[in-house]
């Protein structure tokens, strides 16, 4: 179960890149070439990695609306994320979903959603299809502290618990429920607690060590995948920006920065480097190099998005139906 | 021809689709009984995976359908009541009318929501509505409101093998009536409407159990000598707009039906339509025959004031047929 080298290294990456991109996405929401409204993710990176290093292509990830990070975790390509938050016919959902909606049903990622808690049910129906198709394939559902207080949350760890559907709720507690925080909003000290109720496994990591977070899922995709139903995985985490870009214009300040600096301390992304760096298994050149690849990434995929073409507007009203009718 | 009731109507397309295709399933309370009998004895044929009882849950049980139906399943969702469908609001409105478009049309979602919908008699407000318009409104999830047990089978058979949303009405009040059905089978294309009895004075477009009660309202008229046209959309969407706009080409004239409160009813949006597109045909304003606009009061008096009859319908003709243009 223990990680290998390789597989350190690509989590590294794949964290380098999900940060590559938020940051570059925040700052192209405020020199005004992103419009919409945009929530990063920036300081949760090990989460999404964590749990899809666990994940095979056929396997589902649901997501929410702060999902850029699930969504490249599970191998998406910030180059048809970007075109999708330009709002250009190259991107993923062809300029009709935006950032809080991107999905790749050909990589198992089912849809980020808009709405909190809306994509608990869908990852359990997924799950549903999996077992009652026959396959051994899982579906990992990422959510927040927030959507926790949702009655699809409870819904759905009820009704995964009851056919034991191979579902693995991932939450990602970054303490706030946009401006709310969690010790204020959610009734016990920690999400996992919640598992109690629906007679399910429920654990708590430190949602910023990768290898934490990559073991407790490693375990609860294998009850999944060998027909023991789901596990509710609670990860703490940080979100380094507000809930949203742009929120500062509201003037209201509902954490301190002693909190947030507190929590940059313990970035997940440095704390794996320098582990690599201290095991020898990366040198500082090779992480020089390696950061580098990540922002070469990034800026390609904005070059593509920049460059491709917007949709036609009468695109806004075609292919309506399967089938093709309208 | 065989006669057999709507809901054995409802319960032979069951069958035969979920024998025709593994992937076809069915979700909801008490499916395993169904409450009305539209379920009867699947659970006995397909067994408890096929035909799977969930908890009170809805809004959990309905985004499961939608996920499952983005995930390769056919799922059925039974809601028992139409009113029922509101707690799962979000996963109608929100996810099931739009994933597939905002997805880019990556995915389909081939899934059925089936209710009961109606008052079955003195119900009161939380168990009696047809919650047509609200869906209506909701762009890309398709409706299906058949007032026969003949319309009842083919509507819903190709309803299950049609790969979009689609919400099936079935009429409480109308369960237990007996038609035609044939042996063979048959489908009927959503969004085709039916000429159910052919009229050259006025239109009465009718739905759901609203088209029986206009039938035999214009069975009354003609002893009057009035000649009424009762048009079935059959599907409320897609609308078939043309059978309307050619019959009231025909008669000048249109009432349109519908047992639900009057406002932005799916009565409104007909009659705004034909305003529109066939404001030349008519020779009079056009009737609305609908609930009065507020819940259904649980009291029998008062039930029978609120809910559209076929004597509101003949009231409604006659209006129409008495109203004469002096500026034209």
């Amino acid at each position: 179960m223990s990680l290998m080298n390789e597989e350190l290294v690509l989590m590294y990456r794949k964290m380098l890149t999900i940060r590559a991109f938020e940051e570059e996405a925040s700052e192209l929401f405020w020199k005004g070439e992103i419009l919409g409204l945009l929530h990063v993710s920036i300081g949760e990176e090990a989460v999404p990695v964590g749990a899809c290093t666990n994940l095979l292509p056929e396997d589902h990830i649901t997501s929410t609306h702060r999902g850029h990070g699930d969504i490249i975790g599970k191998g998406a390509d910030p180059k048809y994320m970007f075109a999708e938050l330009y709002g250009k016919k190259t991107g993923y959902c062809k300029g009709r979903g935006g950032s809080m909606h991107i999905a790749d049903y050909s990589l198992g990622i089912i849809g980020a959603n808009g709405i909190v808690g809306a994509g608990i049910p869908i990852s359990t129906g997924s799950a549903l299809a999996q077992k009652m198709l026959g396959t051994r394939n899982v579906t990992v559902c990422f959510f927040g502290d927030g959507a926790s207080n949702q009655g699809t949350f409870h819904e759905s760890l009820n009704l995964a618990a009851i056919w034991k559907l191979p579902v693995i709720f991932v939450c990602k507690n970054n303490q706030y429920g946009m401006w709310t925080s969690a010790s204020y909003a959610v009734s016990v000290r920690d999400v996992s607690e919640r598992a109690k109720g629906y007679g399910i496994p429920g654990v708590t990591v430190d949602g910023n060590d990768v290898t934490a977070v990559y073991e407790a899922v490693h375990e609860a995709v294998e009850r999944a995948r060998n027909g023991d139903g789901p596990s509710l995985i609670e990860c703490k985490t940080y979100r380094w920006h507000g809930h949203m870009e742009g929120e500062e214009a509201y003037g209201w300040v509902y954490r301190s920065p002693e909190e947030a600096e507190e929590w940059k301390k313990r970035c997940p992304i440095l704390r794996l480097e320098k582990e690599l760096l201290s095991r020898g298994i990366l040198t500082e050149a090779q992480v020089k190099e390696i950061r580098e690849e990540a922002k070469n990434e990034i800026e390609e995929a904005v070059k593509f998005a920049e460059e491709s073409p917007l949709p036609e507007p009468e695109d806004a009203v075609a292919d309506l139906f399967a089938g093709g009718e309208e | 021809m065989r006669k057999i009731t709507y809901i054995q109507a409802v319960n032979e397309a069951f069958r035969e689709e979920m024998r025709r295709d593994p992937k076809v399933f069915i979700m909801g309370e008490e499916v395993k009984v169904g409450v009305l009998g539209q379920t009867e004895g699947l659970f006995e044929e397909f067994g408890e995976e096929k035909v799977r009882n969930t908890p009170i849950s809805e809004q959990g049980f309905v985004g499961a359908g939608i996920g499952a139906a983005g995930s390769g399943m056919r799922p059925i969702v039974d809601f028992m009541f139409g009113n029922f469908m509101y707690v799962a609001m979000d996963q109608l409105a929100n996810q099931a009318a739009k994933l597939r478009y905002m997805s880019g049309g990556q995915v389909n979602f081939p899934m059925v929501f089936y209710t009961t919908t109606g008052d079955m008699g003195s119900t009161a407000a939380q168990h009696s509505d047809h919650p047509v318009a609200p869906f209506v409104n909701m762009p890309l999830l398709k409706i299906v409101l058949p007032s026969t047990p003949y319309d009842a089978k083919g509507l819903l058979k190709s309803a299950i093998r049609d790969d979009n949303p689609i919400i099936f009405f079935e009429e409480v009040t109308l369960g237990g009536i007996k038609g035609d059905v044939p042996e063979e089978e048959y489908l009927i294309s959503i969004g085709k409407g039916d000429i159910k009895r052919s009229g050259k004075d006025v239109t009465v477009v009718a739905v759901g159990c609203m088209a029986p009660q206009a039938l035999s309202a214009a069975e009354k008229l003609q002893k009057e000598g009035i000649s009424v046209e009762v048009a079935d959309p059959r599907t409320i969407v897609p609308l078939d707009k043309e059978i309307i706009l050619n019959s009231v080409k025909k008669t000048g004239r249109l009432v349109i039906c519908e047992d639900a409160p009057r406002l932005c009813s799916f009565a409104s949006e007909v009659s705004a339509t034909i305003s529109e597109d066939g404001f030349s045909y008519l020779k009079a304003p056009i009737k609305r025959v609908t609930r009065e606009h507020v819940p259904l009061p649980f009291s029998s008096p008062m039930t029978e004031f609120v809910l559209p009859n076929e004597s509101k319908i003949i009231d409604a003709i006659k209006e129409a047929l008495r109203y004469e243009n002096k500026t034209r």
